[in-house]
This record gives C-alpha cells, structure tokens and sequence, in this order.
C-alpha cells in the first residue's frame, strides 16, 4: 500500500506486496482482507434478508383473509418455518458478523483479523448452506415444515428437506464458531498498544461477549439436530419415546441453544447502539463500565433462563418458578443499558440523521419487545398465551425493531466510513418512518390477536381474528416495500454521492474515524497508540 | 502480523477449540443428565409400573369416567380395547384387557407409549399391571389379549371427571422383523 499511506503518515519500505485489491470475481472468491469478507457477509445477509421477506409476505398473503387461499398447510408450515430459519441463520447473524469484520480491526487498530484465510472459509461456507436451504424446497416433501425450532418429533419424521435442513444448520454452525474463534482471537490478541480491554468500544466488547456466547452453544445446536438426524437413519432413540427417548428433551437442548441465542442476535445491536446515541447526542457514552457488566450479566443469565420456553410442557412448579424469577433477572441488566442511553440523550445537542432515528427507534420499540418479554416470562400467563401471536409479536419487536433497526442505524451511520460517500439523507428518512410505521401497523395488533387466542403457525383462523390479520397484512406489504428504499439507498451511496472527510460526524469517536474515507484497502498496519 | 503475535492467536485459537469440543460433548451430556433429573424427580415415569397408592380407601362418593383409546404409529397392528369407557371410584382397583394383533406375516416388536387426557391427571392414574412395561414380540398373525390393571389416586382433584388413557404402540426396528 505505498500509494495509499497509513493515516499515521508512517512510510513503509517492505510493502511493495500490499497493493490495492485484484479485480474481477476471483477478488471476493479468494480475498482474505476483513473489508472485503465484511461486505460479503453484508450482501449476502441482505441477500437472505430479502429471501426470508418475500417467505413471510408468503405468509401475510395467506392469512390477509380466513380461509385457504394460496397455499396448502403443509407449504404454509414450510414458509414459517423456512421465514424462521433464513431470518435468523441467513440474515441477522451474518449481517452482524459482516458488521464485525469491518469494525472490529477499525476500532481496535489492527491490521486484519486474527486469521484471514479462516475468515475467508467461514464466509464461503454460508453460501452451499444457503443454497442447501434453498434447493430443500424443491425436494419431494419440500422444505423442512417443524418450525424453525425443528423440535422432535415433527423434526424425526420428515423427508429428505428436514435432512437438507440439517445440514444446512451444520455448516452454518461451523461457520459461526470459526467466525466467533477469530473474533475472539482478533479482540483479545490484537488490540493496539494502550487500548486495555475497558477501553475498548462497545461494539467490540458486545461481540467479545457474544463471540463467547456462539463458541458455547453452537456446539450444543449441532449436538442436537445430530441426534435427530441419528433418530432419523441410523437407528437412536434420543426423542423417540418408544426406544426409550424423550421429545421434550430435544426442547431442553434445543432451548440451552436458543435462548442464548437470542442474545446473539441483540448483543451486538446494543453494541451499535452505543456508539451511534453518543455520537448524535454529542456526549460521551454514559455508564461504560456498567455497560460492560450489563452486557456479560446478560450473556450469564442467559444460560439458566432456556426452560421459560416450555413452561407448558409439564414442570414441577419448583422449576416454573425459577426459570420465571431468572428470567425476570434478565431485565436488570437490560434495563440498565436502556438508562444508560437515555441518560446519554440527557442534555445532549441532539440531531437526528438516519441513524440517530433508527437509533432512538430501536430504544423505543425494542423496550416494547422487552416488556412484552417480561409478560411471557410470567409462568400463569405465559401458559395461556403459549404458541399464540402474542408470542410471535414479542419476537418481531424484539428480532425486527431490535436486532433489524440497529442494523440499520450501524449501516447509515458508518456507510460513508465503507463507501466514502454520504447516503441520501431523505431517502434515508424516508425508509426510517416507513420501517417504524408499517413495522407498527404489521406487528402491534398480533398483540391483540394474541391475546383474544390466535395461535401461531397456523395457515387458516377463526373469522373473528379476520380484521387485525388484514391490517397485518397490509402493514407487511408495506414493511418489505419499504425496504427497497434502503437497497436504493445503499446503491446510491456505493455509486457516488457527497464525498467525506475521515470523521463525516462531528460527534463519532473511534480509530475508525482517524482513517480515510473510504477506508483504505489496508488500513493499521502500523498500529496506533491509543492514550 | 509478526511471529510472536502469530504464535499467540494460534494458542488462543487452540484454547477456544477445546471449548467447542467440550461443549459439543456437554451437548450429549445433558442426555444422560435429563434421564438422571427424571428418575430422581420421578416425573415421566411412562413405562415403569407405579406404587400403589398408600392411602387404599375407595373413595365411593364419586366416580370418574375413564375413557380408552388405542393407536399404532406406522406398524401394522390390529390394536383395541375390549372396553370402550368405564366408570369408576378412585382408590379402586380395576382391570381392563386390550388386544393386540399383528396382521403381518413375519414377526414384529412394538413398544407401547401411554399418555394422559388431561395431563394433570396424568400423576394420579397409577398403573400396576401393563404391556406397556416392556417391548413386546408378536408371531405372524399372532392375536394376544394384554391386561392393564390400574388405580386412579383417591388424591386427584375433584375437579377432574372424565381421563383419557391413549396407547400408542411403536415399532422397535431391527428387531423380530427381518
């Protein structure tokens, strides 16, 4: 890189290997620099994002009406269920993993991640997984239809789609661990000299936590649909209760998984979060330490919480109990970080840009989830509005306008860092009220609906449920519109646009913004010392 | 990159491998683990004969309606019970007989898996005396006549008028069946 200078301004002499990146296709196939695998993830979560939207427009189509209109039930099974699966192994994990391979060397002054070529096999694996998704619906039997939760024994009876399923889920598994074991290694081996741990950003610390989170239950998930797939052919007997095995233990293991796995999929959203509030509030971020423990409280108590999720499937009340209180616990340290926002907002000369928007939001809507969160968590309630929408509202203002907002807000408050162009702040206003309204207009009456005993993944309904279906319906229709605007944004923005200077917001702090814009191809490779 | 730094992701790398193994093994460990909490819990204790209850006392002042229903899960068996529903006190001991034939031409193992309608019934229906305790063998063609004796728990709730018991009866593959 002797034509692009370090910021630092430091000449090198050894570097005449380094130049800026091959052209053509073999660049992404083969590229081991963080950049580049940061805009694949990117893309290809995009990518997944609209797939698993255009399933649940599937969805919202069916139900507009009571009645069977489009689908028969066992696709409309197949469309939850694989809406389920893209959405959260396709779209929200490997977008915040792109988002962590373009920051996380940024922000803490290195030079790449700790190993480039592992970096490159974790991403080109998403995509035969993908593809293996994909190609399960037009298999006899079609997709995988036993929810995204692909719990026993729906999951052990299925055809050759539930093994496609299984597979699929394997290797992105082994793609999320070498992703988190690189994650880790970059952020515990590589900071600059001077950034202690407690100085580091947030976003870094959120994906410390949450890399420790994913190294700890992936294994645990491919545990568990092995074994299903072991009942399947090879003759165990785990979930089968005539050898001897048990259903509700796939549910057990399952949920040690996935509960965990929820603060996957939010942890770094708040880590985003905190970087974008102080910048547009002009103020530092209040409470970083409590930050910090916040966040690791979360990822503690998130392992003994996973049994809130089968409060009906007949516990001693002893364990009702408990899983309730633990998971109550939970809003403690979510809370603290929800102060801590605010608190940062207080008094603070506050804009709001695109970011900003999205930013207060997911603070606004992403509580929402939370409180409903906390209503579930309630045993006697959680009984009655068990596998009912009002669950599946829950998890939308929670995954949607919590995870899926932060994502955006990081995308527009750091795209002039990765494009060196400003984004269409109408445009991008434009997407922020049309996200927050039709989001709102599609999931608030699942609340209702919920509540008045609607269940959950069911492709026909009773008709007194008709009214907030179609307004459902249409707010969703509006929702996956909405977010082509973003698409056009971020074309606009790669294309050209208002160029910027290193720090094109006057409030953002990070190394990130001591560098060009567009970051250059290789970026610290002399690390900065950090005061 | 220089060596030394090299050297030490390289080991953190390791360290964290070993992690997943382990909880990749924690993964499978948790099976044995859940068997273990139910037996010392006793809860779903499907297929092992129940202890009477101590209090034997027939409580005549009310009946419940104990209701039978039989199914196969993929295996080609004639099964039903000789009694559709009976009526009965709790605390009481009563018999009823279900039959089992297996239409095939070659032998067949099934296991059968009882369950509860309502569940909260479930822990005070005890079974004393069921085929249900072990896999069973039936020849080609073989009819048998399985008895299942039984006491409802005079300390269920009152509240509770009608159980459903359901069988359901699975094929053990690989076995008898070639």
């Amino acid at each position: 890189m002797s034509a692009v200078l370090d910021q630092h301004g430091h000449s090198h002499g050894h570097d005449d290997h380094h130049h800026g990146p091959p052209s053509g296709l073999m660049r992404w196939v083969m590229t081991t620099n963080h950049k580049d695998i940061g805009t694949l993830y990117l893309w290809f979560s995009f990518i997944m994002f609209l797939t698993g939207g255009v399933l649940a427009l599937g969805i919202r189509m069916e139900l507009f009406q009571p009645g069977l209109q489009y689908w028969n039930p066992e696709f409309f099974n197949q469309l939850t269920t694989m809406h389920g699966l893209i959405m959260v192994f396709g779209a929200i994990m490997p977008a915040f993993v792109g988002f962590a391979n373009w920051l996380i060397p940024l922000q803490i002054g290195a030079p790449d991640m700790a190993f480039a070529r592992m970096n490159n096999w974790s991403f080109w694996l998403l995509v035969p997984a993908a593809m293996l998704l994909v190609i399960s619906f037009f298999v006899p039997g079609g997709a995988t239809a036993a929810g995204w939760t692909l719990y026993a024994p729906l999951s052990t009876q299925m055809g050759l789609g539930m093994d496609l399923g299984i597979f699929a889920m394997h290797i992105m598994g082994a793609s999320s661990i070498m992703g988190s074991i690189n994650i880790v290694t970059t952020i515990l081996n590589m900071r600059a000299p001077g950034m202690t741990l407690m100085k580091m950003p947030m976003f870094c610390w959120t994906w410390l936590i949450t890399a420790y989170l994913l190294i700890a239950v992936m294994p645990v998930l491919a545990g568990a649909i092995t074994m299903v797939l072991t009942d399947r052919h090879f003759g165990t007997s785990f979930f089968n209760a005539a050898g001897g095995g048990d259903p509700v233990m796939y549910q057990h293991i399952f949920w040690f998984f996935g509960h965990p796995e929820v603060y996957i999929m939010i942890l770094p959203a708040f880590g985003i979060i905190s970087h974008v509030v102080p910048a547009f509030a002009r103020k530092q971020l209040f409470g970083y330490a409590s930050m910090v423990y916040a966040t690791s409280s979360i990822a503690i108590l998130s392992f003994i919480v996973w049994a809130h999720h089968m409060f009906t499937t007949g516990m001693p009340a002893s364990g009702q109990l408990f899983f309730m209180y633990a998971t109550m616990l939970i809003a403690v340290p979510t809370g603290v970080k929800v102060f801590n926002w605010i608190a940062t907002m207080w008094k603070g000369s506050m804009t709001f840009e695109t970011p900003m928007l999205f930013a207060v939001g997911f603070i606004f809507v992403f509580t929402m989830g939370g409180f409903t969160g906390l209503i579930c968590a309630v045993t006697p309630i959680d009984i009655q509005i068990q596998d009912t929408y009002y669950v599946v509202a829950h998890f939308h203002y929670v995954l949607v306008a919590g995870s899926l907002f932060a994502l955006f807000s990081g995308t527009y408050y750091w795209i002039p860092k990765w494009t060196g162009h400003m984004y269409d702040e109408g445009l991008g206003k434009l997407h922020f009220w049309a996200s927050i309204i039709f989001f709102n207009i599609t999931f608030f009456p699942m609340h209702f609906l919920g509540l008045a005993g609607m269940p959950r993944r069911i492709p026909d309904y009773a008709t007194q449920f008709a009214d907030f279906n179609a307004i459902a319906s249409v707010g969703a229709f509006g929702f996956g519109l909405s977010q082509l605007i973003f698409l056009v944004v971020v074309l606009k923005a790669i294309k050209g646009g208002a160029k910027v200077g290193d720090k094109p917001w006057e409030g953002a702090e990070g190394l990130e913004w001591t560098v060009p814009s567009p970051a250059p191809y290789h970026t610290f490779e002399t690390a900065p010392q950090v005061k | 990159m220089d060596s030394a730094q090299a050297a030490g992701n390289r080991e953190t790398r390791w360290k964290l491998l070993v992690v997943v193994l382990i909880m990749g093994g924690f993964g499978y460990a948790l099976v044995p683990f859940y068997k273990a909490i139910c037996e010392i819990t006793g809860i779903n204790e499907l297929v092992k004969a129940d202890a009477k209850p101590a209090n034997t006392q027939i409580d005549t002042s009310r009946k419940v309606t104990v209701e039978f229903d039989a199914n196969s899960n993929h295996l080609p068996w004639r099964f039903r019970p000789l009694t559709g529903s009976i009526e009965v006190h709790p605390g009481e001991l009563v018999q009823v007989i279900y039959e089992v034939t297996n239409v095939r031409d070659r032998p067949m193992t099934g296991q059968a898996i009882p369950s509860y309608a309502p569940k909260a019934a479930a822990q005070y229906f005890k079974k004393l005396e069921c085929f249900c305790f072990k896999q069973q063998t039936l020849a080609a063609h073989e009819s048998r006549q399985f008895p299942v004796v039984f006491v409802i728990d005079p300390d269920m709730s009152k509240d509770v008028t009608t159980i459903t018991l359901s069988y359901t009866f699975f094929e053990i593959a690989g076995k008898g069946n070639s």
